[in-house]
């Protein structure tokens, strides 16, 4: 399964509880404000540095890009584009966008 | 005069509050008021330096921060709390600020005539 989560872990509980519910093995994708939690300011407190060993995760680099967050995404975290973002949903049975 | 203090607690893109809020720092700027912009929570992303946009399509406002002293908008403050949350420094910043603790920031926010929130 692949998760989406699009808001800010310090303003929404969206990455919180897509973290609790995740299973390990699943794919979670963050875009727009929820990647300053994949970033090396952001990881630990939002929890993504510990779902890293269970969870593949992803951000979406125009989005970093966008925020002056790029090359600060924490080990672990695979930066994808547009075209990625689509595979990634082909890829998936289904997803669960985390609004 | 009055003393007008501008509340940002938004990151940039995400949503609109950012470039509403600088779109309305202009207009009370145009109307010579004592103005006074703070950024705390994920407010202090706005600042942050190196912003890239193209790849969203949408227009890097963060420049904008720069151009304020033109329009006599001097007064910028960072909480230092939030910056240290995110592991941010001043260094991580496009523009000059003053960084106030908790405290600080609350007694200038309580001396305002005018506090809007975005």
């Amino acid at each position: 399964m692949l998760h989406i989560v699009n808001k800010s872990h310090t303003q929404t509980n969206s990455l919180q509880s897509c973290l609790r519910l995740a299973q390990a093995g699943a794919a979670l994708l963050v875009i727009e404000d929820a990647i300053y939690a994949a970033t090396t300011g952001g990881a630990a407190s939002s929890g993504i540095a510990g779902a890293i060993a269970r969870l593949k995760v992803y951000a979406l680099q125009p989005d970093v890009e966008a925020r002056g967050m790029a090359g600060k995404l924490v080990e672990g975290v695979t930066a994808i584009d547009y075209a990625g973002f689509v595979d990634l949903v082909a890829e998936h049975t289904n997803n669960q966008s985390w609004l | 005069m009055k003393k007008f203090m501008f509340v940002n607690r938004k990151a940039p893109y995400g949503t609109i509050y950012a470039l509403e809020s600088l779109e309305v720092v202009l207009i009370a700027a145009t109307f010579d008021q004592d103005v006074s912009l703070v950024f705390i929570d994920d407010g202090v992303y706005e600042l942050v330096k190196g912003q890239e946009t193209k790849g969203v399509g949408i227009k890097n406002h963060s420049k904008t921060y720069r151009a304020l002293d033109g329009y006599d908008v001097e007064k910028l403050y960072v909480e230092r709390e939030s910056m240290a949350m995110r592991g941010l420094t001043e260094a991580d910043l496009l523009v000059p600020v003053e960084v106030l603790s908790s405290a600080e920031m609350g007694s200038l926010m309580a001396e305002q005539d005018v506090v809007l929130s975005f």
